[in-house]
């Protein structure tokens, strides 16, 4: 799997979405599964997939789906 | 005894509410209350979306005040849901921040304040009242027909008292919401703040959002509470590095913390100079029923301490006998001013009396050191807490089968375990239950089983199901 099949598929997995809703749009709270909840749970998911570990501020400011790909940037994981 | 809605003209010009966008002290939440009031002549029931807005509360205190008895609902509550209350319960004011399409022209708009409408029905339904009766909250704040817990005046006003005594609650103090108002545990953290004339910050973030800790450095908020799922999160923010200087107080209930856990908060807050408060409560209990004194949070670490002022414990074992010795498992028993007056399972229950006469059976097992502090070490009845929020097993199944689904349920605390016959659907079976309960779905598992284990007189064996 590439690092973009990884990645989409831990939103698919979290939030219960499908894959024509990985855009723009997919944002903290704007479907009900991403609540606070979800968003842990993307967050380990994300955290295993690529064998990271996320800061504070990066876990706060992961607020969509297109702003993680610039977070998992940092940790030098190329989306 | 002072009452926490009753004398809110005693602060006058201090700060009672602050938001992101506004600030207003309590002689003008009293004129907003007083505005509201207006519409709210005699006892009637009113359904308040619930949110953590200044609005919200303005309709809630203008219930206590004028003695309509509000029922506090989720706002985010299935549509569907909603109306099936509306027809059990037939409501003659909804409180709501929601566009409800489906209602129809029989409700109509009286009164608004900020993003709040007081719809009235034209349809109006007499209730009979008991004299004592105050608030209604769910137990569950889930399920299709959710069994409603009768609040009194006494125990809103007792309750307030006890915590607040308990947590030595000063003026000083600033709490941050972090809970749903419809949810007695955050109830009780706004209760018990108004009784002292405290500034409260309303908001909907949460821990996981960066204007939630803007708001807490901004405002100088020293305290918020939070349900072990708070505590999770908190942990992998990595509290310990977290830099909170106007932070000097913490509460935990909702369900117990994982030991672990509660031995990495005692010790961060610690550190912190934090005190750290571990608490247990029952919206049958109105909120809350013992705490951990902070002094003894690592030495006691596991404990949900001793009762309240007011309250008392007791265990009793199978035979319904008093247990004397410390370190024997019973059931838990609490004794005081804040056990509500029982059940409502329909409206015909709003005219009855005290059930409870002041003694609640928690349903937990407990057991009491030498020392008197208590222990959690099980549950005598069929539910678990999922996020803070108690489901109970038997609940779900009823509405699996109401939705064409045969299951059996089980599980732990935050972690639900449903076993259906039907091997196909089981991401649909799923998907509704976790719609209709409104609890995430990742805390939900669904399994296919050919047969439920069954005894000879056909009961379910539940000690059968595998729980991980």
């Amino acid at each position: 799997m590439t690092n973009k099949e990884k990645y989409d598929q831990v939103f698919i997995d979290s939030f219960s979405v499908t894959a024509d809703q990985l855009n723009e749009g997919l944002v903290y709270q704007s479907v009900q599964q991403w609540d606070s909840i979800g968003h842990m749970g993307m967050v380990a998911a994300l955290e295993d997939a690529f064998d990271i570990m996320l800061e504070t501020d990066d876990i706060i400011d992961f607020g969509s789906y297109l702003k993680g790909i610039d977070i998992l940037a940092k940790y030098e994981v190329v989306v | 005894m002072k009452s926490f809605f009753n004398d809110l003209e005693y602060f006058s010009d201090a700060t009672v509410f602050s938001t992101k966008s506004e600030e207003i002290n309590y002689e003008r939440l009293l004129k907003d209350v007083e505005e509201c009031s207006l519409h709210f002549k005699s006892r009637n029931l009113v359904f308040i979306l619930c949110e953590n807005s200044i609005e919200c509360v303005i309709g809630y205190l203008s219930c206590l005040r004028t003695g309509l008895v509000p029922l506090l609902i989720s706002s985010s509550l299935d549509e569907e849901l909603l109306l099936e209350l509306l027809n059990s319960y037939k409501p003659n004011f909804i409180w709501t921040n929601r566009n409800l399409d489906s209602l129809n022209e029989k409700w109509k708009m009286v009164h608004s304040n900020r993003t709040y409408q007081l719809l009235k029905s034209t349809d109006h339904f007499e209730h009979s009242f008991h004299n004592d009766l105050a608030l209604l909250l769910m137990t569950s704040g889930s399920t299709g027909s959710p069994v409603l817990v009768r609040i009194s005046y006494k125990n809103l006003v007792e309750n307030a008292i006890s915590i607040s005594q308990s947590l030595s609650i000063s003026q000083q103090d600033i709490p941050i919401t972090t809970l749903p108002i419809n949810y007695s545990y955050g109830l009780s953290i706004i209760n018990s703040h108004l009784l002292k004339g405290c500034k409260i910050v309303l908001t909907e973030e949460g821990v996981l959002s960066k204007n939630f800790w803007y708001l807490v450095n901004a405002k100088g908020v020293t305290t918020f509470g939070g349900v072990p799922y708070t505590y999770q999160m908190l942990k992998r923010l990595g509290f310990e590095k977290m830099h909170l200087p106007s932070v000097s107080k913490l509460t935990q209930a909702g369900g117990k913390l994982d030991s672990n856990l509660v031995k990495y908060f005692a010790e961060s807050c610690a550190d912190k100079g934090i005190q750290f408060f571990v608490m247990y409560g029952q919206t049958e209990a109105t909120a809350r029923m013992s705490c951990l004194p902070a002094k003894d949070a690592i030495r006691k670490s596991g404990s949900i301490g001793t009762p309240i002022p007011n309250g008392s414990f007791y265990l009793l074992d199978d035979a319904n006998n008093v247990i004397s010795e410390s370190d024997e498992v019973g059931e838990l028993y609490y004794e005081g001013p804040n056990v509500s007056m029982g059940y409502a399972y329909s409206l015909t229950d709003f005219s009855k009396g005290d059930e409870n006469e002041g003694v609640l059976a928690t349903g937990d097992l407990a057991k009491m050191d030498k020392e008197g502090y208590y222990y959690l070490v099980g549950r005598k009845k069929r539910f678990i807490k999922v996020f803070g929020n108690r489901i109970s097993l038997d609940e779900v199944e009823n509405l699996s089968q109401k939705n064409g689904y045969s299951s059996v349920c089980t599980g732990m605390d935050d972690k639900l375990i449903i076993y259906t016959t039907q091997e196909n659907n089981l991401k649909e079976l799923k998907d509704m239950i976790s719609a209709k309960i409104g609890i995430h779905h990742s805390a939900i598992t669904v399994r296919y089983i050919p047969d439920f284990p069954r005894n000879d007189s056909g009961k379910i064996l539940y000690s059968k199901l595998k729980v991980d």
